[in-house]
């Protein structure tokens, strides 16, 4: 056999990514998997879908199967959105105006499932949609849960992730090679274009990826956001007003495959625990919709500790005792930085993470840092100019695109580039901001006001 | 620093919403801020930030100005006791100096200060750190003997027209120390064309032709023979800070070292300059076309422009590409301002300033092209 570098290149092209960077954080996951860990209740947190609009369809106390429906989705009654386990709703939890913040089900001690027929290959979509995987499928523009009656020209699933702690994707779906290429082939007949696998040009054991027959791989290098599915639609075939693109995280695929093959609802996953504040980091097997309690137990140091689900640039903040995100393969814990730094700014009292040559001892350090969520300054108008374009590896201009959205002016939004884009692509230009924008905040809001209005 | 944080907690309360001393709240918040990093953390998007903020980088531009500073300082004096004829040291020089030079730079930071001050607070808005360089900026660029009235004015026209009523940092469309200069030069011709360039000649003493100034000569039609060495050296006569190229340049270092100012911008001023003054070469006909084209770069304010003022990220073009064609159309203005239009022999002001308006026009241009690759993608 050739070496893997050889074999790939003769079936696919690298692409390489410039700009961008890599935020290297102390507490990555060691490369062993702790046993199955999973909370005695889960939950599933219509929070995670964008613009999502619930709709119950259960209610405290009522007993469901893995895989009966919770809650659907206004806008498309037929996107199902399902319990995981079996067992009995414990408890609706609501927010503001009464909004659907989490549907929690205390699981039984035996999972009985619920059957989905797959012997049938004309009805893959609607399997898809009451099993509830459907909502796996982000659409873009706007990266919200995929329209069951739009084709998209192309599907693409990002086989790696360059955040900061991320789950090593290849070694959690290192056994599940069976069930992905099994998903691959059920996603094929959702489209009239191809799949699309982007895969790390660098990355070792890729083969679980790079073996899918009929799917386009293409090889990603460079630093973050080269693993985030936007930067790489963009590299490969840019979105166009009228286009339609889906993307798929790579685990959601064996999801998919898992249920064309057994015909049950099993989304069972191995996640990444990592961060400076968590005193041994590894990867566990759980599910989605656990709660993270049973697995930061005696496992953070320090009291004040943000945990949050998903990475240190788009995740969400969810406490000590939250419900692990849909889409999230990481539970991130760093310390807070709620103290003050004196004269911090002329003289940091302690290496940070930064894109800034002003701070030559923190940007050329070789380590990987602890980092808090401290500000490290105050919110200012946009002073700096050239700097988001450093991480942004898109011909976009992204403070004009910014601009545009704060303006509310949906025609240079549009020309702008506004569909290509989702809150995740620009989270780096958040990150080295030096006013302190809150640019996914906003880029989410145009997005909103464009789904609406455009 | 425990003791310090303390205190300001004591004090904190006074100035919050219902305190005695609320009016001030702005005022307070900007000391404190200087003192100490807020122990604000992220609330939504990232939960982690860049170490940079605004502080730093406008704090480091002032750092970047330390050698222009010192130097221009001691050639303040330097050039008074050459007018005068009189032996000094390096100390009596810069003593003299100093004496000049600080009373200027006291006035435009309080001036500007105060004002900027009065509007956040007014306008309940934290206080920006813009004017940290723009208040420095200013005295460099006046001669050394202008009144310290004309320097409160020109501030104060500076922080207001040329910032506040735009909304303050960042919103601005023209530098603002560069609307006090330009202010004070149309505002005050007499003055600003009288001895004032070199210190302490006023009144006759000296022979009026030793305060003139290399482009004050060559505007008037004579021949004036630069010394390379002296005027890149800045051992002229000039404003205060702008006369070195030399220390220009060490600032320039240090700001495309730390990334802070754009080196699109500067290299592209210099190559723009540069290529205006080989075609004007190469025309020839009276001492001005001659001038070596090497020498615009040395003379005038040409270097200290380029560096400080073209730079300036907010008035700037902010696209990469429209700062390479903002910047080589500065060069080129600076140029054909001075040679085509000896009454104005500070080109490169009125070069920034004009670009500064057409920045919004040269990005747009730059966007438009954008929006043309965007949308020939849908026709391919």
């Amino acid at each position: 056999m050739q070496p893997f570098a050889k074999r790939i290149s003769a079936m696919s092209k690298v692409i390489k990514i410039k700009k961008g960077k890599d935020i290297n954080l102390a507490g990555v996951a060691e490369k062993n998997v702790a046993p199955r860990t999973v909370s005695s209740t889960i939950a599933i947190k219509p929070t995670d879908f964008r613009n999502l609009v619930p709709k119950l369809v259960v209610k405290a106390g009522d007993e469901v199967k893995a895989g009966d429906a919770l809650f659907y989705d206004k806008n498309n009654p037929e996107v199902m959105f399902t319990s995981p386990v079996s067992g009995e709703v414990a408890e609706v939890v609501r927010g503001d105006r009464r909004a659907v913040l989490e549907v929690r089900v205390l699981a039984d001690s035996e999972t009985s499932y619920k059957k989905f027929d797959v012997s049938n290959a004309s009805n893959t979509k609607e399997v898809l949609l009451e099993s509830g995987l459907w909502p796996c499928i982000v659409e873009r523009p706007f990266g919200v849960v995929a329209n069951p009656s739009a084709t998209p020209k192309a599907i693409h699933v990002s086989c790696f992730d360059t955040s900061p702690l991320a789950a090593d994707i290849s070694f959690t779906l290192s056994k599940e090679g069976d069930a992905f290429r099994k998903g691959v082939e059920v996603l094929k007949s959702l489209t009239s274009g191809k799949v699309h696998l982007n895969v790390d040009a660098n990355g070792q054991n890729q083969d679980v990826f790079t073996q899918t027959p009929g799917a386009v791989v293409t090889q990603f290098a460079g630093p973050h956001p080269a693993g985030l599915a936007g930067v790489q639609i963009h590299h490969i075939d840019p979105i166009n007003k009228g286009d339609v693109v889906w993307t798929i995280s790579p685990q959601h695929v064996v999801f998919i495959g898992r249920l064309f093959t057994n015909g049950q609802l099993d989304l069972t996953e191995t996640i990444a625990v990592a961060g400076s504040d968590i005193k041994k980091p590894q990867y566990v097997e759980t599910m989605v919709g656990t709660n993270v309690e049973v697995l930061l137990k005696d496992n953070v140091s320090g009291d004040n500790s943000r945990i949050i689900s998903g990475n240190v640039l788009t995740g969400t903040s969810i406490g000590a005792n939250g419900y692990l995100g849909f889409f999230d393969n990481v539970v991130s814990a760093i310390p807070e930085g709620d103290e003050y730094e004196f004269m911090g700014w002329l003289f940091p009292s302690y290496a940070r993470p930064t894109i800034s040559n002003s701070m030559p001892i923190s940007k050329y350090l070789k380590k990987n840092f602890v980092v808090n969520t401290n500000f490290h300054g105050e919110e200012r108008a946009f002073v700096v100019s050239g700097e988001y374009e450093k991480v942004l590896p898109m011909d976009i201009y992204p403070v004009h695109l910014l601009k545009s959205i704060l303006a509310q002016d949906l025609e240079t939004m549009e020309n702008l580039g506004i569909y290509e884009v989702i809150p995740e692509d620009m989270a780096l230009c958040e990150f080295v901001c030096t006013s302190k924008i809150e640019v996914q905040k906003i880029l989410g809001d145009g997005l909103t006001l464009m789904a609406e209005e455009g | 620093m425990k003791f310090l944080r303390n205190t300001i907690d004591k004090l904190k309360p006074n100035f919050e919403k219902g305190g005695k001393l609320h009016f001030l709240h702005s005022t307070f918040d900007g000391f404190e801020t200087f003192l100490f990093v807020p122990n604000h953390t992220t609330k939504q998007g990232a939960h982690i930030r860049d170490g940079i903020d605004l502080k730093r980088t406008m704090f480091f531009v002032v750092l970047a100005l330390i050698p222009c500073t010192l130097f221009g300082m001691w050639n303040v004096g330097y050039q008074h006791y050459l007018a005068l004829g009189q032996e000094a040291s390096l100390m009596d020089n810069l003593l003299f100096g100093l004496m000049k030079t600080l009373p200027i730079i006291i006035v435009s930071y309080t001036v500007g200060l105060g004002i900027e001050f009065a509007f956040c607070q007014v306008k309940g808005h934290p206080i920006n750190e813009g004017f940290l360089v723009s208040g420095m900026l200013i005295p460099l660029v006046l001669p050394p003997d202008i009144s310290l009235w004309m320097v409160a004015i020109a501030t104060a026209f500076a922080v207001v027209i040329g910032k506040e009523v735009f909304g303050g940092t960042g919103m601005n469309i023209l530098n603002p120390a560069l609307t006090a200069r330009v202010f004070l030069y149309i505002a005050y011709p007499v003055e600003m064309a009288g001895e004032i360039w070199v210190s302490g000649i006023k009144g006759g003493a000296v022979d009026a032709a030793s305060g003139a100034t290399t482009l004050g000569i060559l505007g008037a039609g004579k021949e004036a023979t630069v010394d390379t060495y002296n005027a890149f050296m800045g051992l002229i006569p000039g404003s205060i800070g702008e006369t070195s190229a030399l220390m220009c340049l060490l600032g320039g270092v240090f700001l495309i070292a730390t990334g802070i100012g754009s080196w699109r911008i500067m290299l592209s001023t210099v190559l723009g300059a540069l290529g205006m003054g080989l075609i004007l070469n190469m025309v020839g006909g009276n001492p001005y076309y001659d001038l070596p084209a090497y020498q615009h770069l040395i003379i005038g304010g040409f270097a200290f422009g380029a560096v400080f003022m073209a730079t300036d990220p907010v008035s700037a073009a902010q696209t990469n590409r429209g700062k390479w064609i903002y910047g080589a159309l500065i060069g080129v203005l600076t140029v054909l301002i001075r040679v085509f239009n000896p009454a104005y022999p500070e080109g490169i002001m009125f070069a920034i300033l004009f670009m500064n308006v057409m920045a919004p026009l040269v990005d747009n241009y730059v966007i438009k092209s954008n929006i043309k690759r965007r949308l020939s993608r849908v026709k391919a």
